[in-house]
């Protein structure tokens, strides 16, 4: 295929996932507030540093407060992951290439723009952000089923899995990392209901909660943290997504799992294994936050070495 | 029954004919209307504009700072051509392309024509669009315009005139399919009833046709369509295009030449590309051949097409033959070729190059319609009976200055069909354009962009200046056999 139209497909399929998954912590964040108590119950900045935009935020809203917050990462023009605008970029990439997907996807990416930027969004977002936030991850969900079962399963369709799996990977640590700049009152506090409230409402985000208690039973951060970034199976974890990542990889270019020929080929696979033979340990001795920053780091290589290896046609 | 309330006016109404009696092809679909309910019509109009914005048709308009994209405006009162009628216009078509065609093959090569006097040598050395890199070319089949939408019009006597010969990249074709889409749905039973013809395999039709032109030798050819991109007004239709006949849409980015061959840039190399539908002026087309600050054409095309690695549709050069003042020679030109009289007649034209023509426009300007010969979706038009003595003045200077690049014709009253506008049913003129395919064989799709100017008595229906669309139905007879046979339940 061509490498700009396997480029827009990409990158649209990663701005869709984008708003949804901004959705999802936005949402999850509303539903944990309402069981913490008095001061703490209003806690928006945790959001606002994961999305490493402190000082923009600051200077254009002052206060994390909560209407503050929701306006950055909905509505907000000038922020490029806020939800609008990744709709915007996933809708301009859709544009290009028409012709390419299926009208089906069109038209639903068509409408998931329409229904974000809408004049009503702002009061739908306000007076039933539940409600709002459902139907953007709806929408999402739509877009995932439409791409499944309306184009044909070759190399574009590869390519949009492939960046599903990759800004999955990095969403699902992001929700992690959340928890991590959450605050508890003290550090008597560790362990308590209130601490437990906070990590159900990370695996939540993830849409984790019912598969992690049927795995683990009990809320443990460690147990929580190593199914969230290395399960096997949990179509949301680190180690499943990049998994799940580097199939779609290999589906694109033909190559055997075990014969990795190109360049992000290598990439993903090393990261893979890291993943798939790491263990819960090895994350806390580095630091859950500092384990996910590398994670992060070592996602955006891949996108790029993907970038230099399909998209940037040498002659 | 209710009589509609509509006043056809002092002009050809395609739906009511002398006495303000109803046409009879168009009768079983006005029946069906007065049977509507109240507001009935206009919510059926709402949900046909809805589903056109569904499906995300638009425009874009140049110059327009609020939003680059529209939706391009959709009637659906539909305009009904009889069966008897069509079969005239579609031999007058064939006919007229033909001879264009061989026109152009005969200007890059032996300039028989002009040897025989018939047309002036200065005239078609003054086109801007010539192209001197085309001479002692002669491309697959010997057709030059494969893609033709020549617009056409009925003036007040019920005749129907060539206005203009799009050549070059006509657009269009796009909302004709999509509007049937929504018209069957909008009048399904009366559609049925009326037998109308289907336009639906055009993009299988282009695509024989492109295929038809590949380079000797070449078995499967690889199809591209080549777009400006998504800022062009068009890119919708390319999109559409390139969608429905299952080819690459590519940018002038994604082609390359090397070793004289063309090739697009793939995620697995490089890939050789046979035919390019291209929807690019000539002069974007290659930066080496023709406009140097082109970005958006493919440096070394035009070689590789030269030296027949490549078949371009339409062929560079094709302008020539919708020159505006070259338009005025196209009767002649199909007796020249071949030695019949042209069915279909040209509006009478005056060429300012020439002095009697010239006076007798700057004479008559307040009557007569003048146009720029190189511009087109309806920029740089006086329209004399609307326009103001300031631009009266404006083109008399324009014209002196510069008299090849103008022609003008007498104001013709097109003729009009009922619109719903706020609600009621109202006249506005329209234009028709047809599209003709010239492969192998010629085919002309039985239908065409009816184009409504929407604008409370206006003549433009450009889009770009407040024109809209209506779907075009050509029947299979002159007069429809069927009733129209309703569900027991109204419900649709």
């Amino acid at each position: 295929m061509l490498s700009r139209v396997a480029e827009s497909v990409f990158w649209m399929s990663r701005y869709i996932h984008r708003a949804e998954h901004t959705a999802r912590l936005v949402d999850i964040n509303l539903q944990l507030l309402l069981d913490l108590p008095g001061a703490l119950a209003d806690q928006w900045e945790p959001l606002v540093t994961i999305t490493a935009e402190q000082d923009y935020f600051a200077s254009r809203y002052g206060d994390a407060t909560q209407r503050n917050v929701l306006e950055f990462l909905v509505f907000d023009n000038q922020y490029p992951s806020s939800i609008a605008n990744s709709l915007r970029a996933a809708r301009e990439n859709a544009r290009t290439v028409r012709d390419f997907i299926s009208a089906e996807i069109w038209e639903q990416v068509n409408e998931f723009y329409h229904f974000v930027v809408s004049e009503r969004a702002p009061v739908h977002a306000k007076e039933d952000p539940h409600g709002f936030f459902a139907r953007v991850r709806n929408h999402g969900h739509l877009f995932s089923g439409l791409v499944d079962g309306t184009l044909e399963h070759g190399q574009g369709y590869h390519f949009i899995k492939l960046a599903e799996y990759l800004e999955r990977a990095d969403q699902t640590s992001r929700v992690l990392d959340v928890k991590y700049f959450l605050l508890l009152p003290g550090a008597e506090y560790v362990g308590t209901t209130l601490d437990d409230v906070q990590w159900a409402a990370v695996l939540k985000s993830a849409s984790a909660l019912e598969s992690y208690r049927k795995r683990h039973h009990r809320i443990r951060p460690r147990d929580i943290a190593e199914y969230l970034l290395l399960d096997p199976d949990f179509p949301r974890s680190a180690a499943k997504c990049v998994a799940d990542a580097r199939g779609a990889l290999h589906a694109i270019t033909g190559n055997p799992l075990d014969r990795p020929r190109t360049e992000p080929e290598m990439v993903l696979g090393r990261l893979a294994a890291d993943l798939k033979f790491g263990t819960i340990d090895e994350v806390f001795e580095v630091g859950l936050h500092e384990y996910i920053d590398r994670l992060q780091a070592r996602l955006n290589e891949s996108g790029a070495a993907v970038s230099r290896a399909f998209f940037q046609f040498r002659a | 029954m209710p009589k509609l309330d509509y006043d056809p006016g002092d002009f050809f109404d395609e739906y009511f004919g002398p006495g303000n009696e109803p046409r009879p092809h168009v009768e079983p679909l006005l029946q069906r209307i007065e049977s509507l309910a109240d507001g009935e019509l206009l919510r059926r109009q709402r949900t046909a504009e809805a589903a056109l914005h569904r499906m995300g048709i638009t425009f874009t308009v140049y110059g327009d700072e609020g939003g680059t994209e529209r939706i391009f405006p959709f009637d659906i009162l539909p305009r009904i051509v009889k069966g008897s009628e069509w079969r005239r216009l579609e031999a007058g078509l064939r006919q007229r392309i033909q001879a264009l065609n061989l026109f152009l093959q005969d200007i890059y090569s032996d300039r028989r024509i002009i040897k025989d006097g018939v047309v002036p040598e200065e005239l078609v050395r003054s086109c801007k669009t010539y192209r001197p890199q085309c001479e002692g070319l002669r491309p697959p089949q010997g057709i030059w315009c494969h893609v033709t939408g020549t617009d056409l019009v009925r003036d007040k006597d019920g005749a129907m005139y060539v206005l203009e010969d799009n050549l070059r990249t006509p657009s269009g074709v796009s909302y004709v399919l999509e509007n049937r889409q929504v018209l069957k749905r909008t009048f399904p039973y009366v559609f049925k009833a009326l037998d109308v013809r289907p336009v639906d395999d055009y993009p299988t039709r282009l695509l024989e046709t492109l295929t038809q032109i590949a380079p000797p030798g070449v078995e499967n050819p690889t199809v591209v369509l080549l777009t400006p991109g998504i800022y062009n007004s068009a890119y919708f239709e390319h999109s559409f295009l390139a969608g429905q006949m299952g080819v690459y849409l590519v940018e002038g980015s994604d082609l390359i030449v090397r070793d004289g061959f063309v090739y697009m840039k793939t995620t697995m190399g490089p890939k050789r590309v046979d035919v390019v539908y291209r929807r690019i002026d000539d002069d974007f087309l290659d930066p080496l051949a023709f406009r140097q600050d082109s970005l958006l054409g493919v440096p070394g095309l035009m070689e590789a097409y030269r030296a027949g690695r490549v078949s371009l549709a339409n062929a560079p050069g094709c302008g020539v033959a919708d020159d505006k003042a070259v338009y005025a020679y196209a009767e002649r030109i199909i007796k020249y070729y071949l030695a019949e009289d042209a069915i279909l007649p040209n509006v009478p034209t005056f060429i300012c190059a020439e002095e009697k023509d010239r006076d007798h426009t700057l004479a008559n300007l307040d009557k007569l319609v003048v146009k720029s010969v190189n511009e087109s979706g309806g920029y740089g038009m006086l329209i004399g009976p609307h326009s103001t003595k300031e631009q009266r003045e404006e083109f008399a200077g324009k014209i002196a200055a510069n008299p090849r690049n103008f022609i003008a014709q007498p104001t013709l009253s097109l003729s009009r069909v009922p619109c719903l506008v706020d609600g009621r049913l109202e006249g506005r003129h329209v234009d028709l354009r047809p599209y003709i395919l010239s492969g192998r064989e010629t085919y002309v799709l039985p239908g065409g962009l009816t184009r409504v100017a929407l604008r409370k008595g206006s003549l433009v229906v450009n889009s770009s200046q407040g024109g809209g669309s209506k779907d075009t139905w050509v029947l299979f007879e002159d007069f429809p056999t069927g009733e129209v046979a309703l569900p027991r339940f109204q419900e649709i």
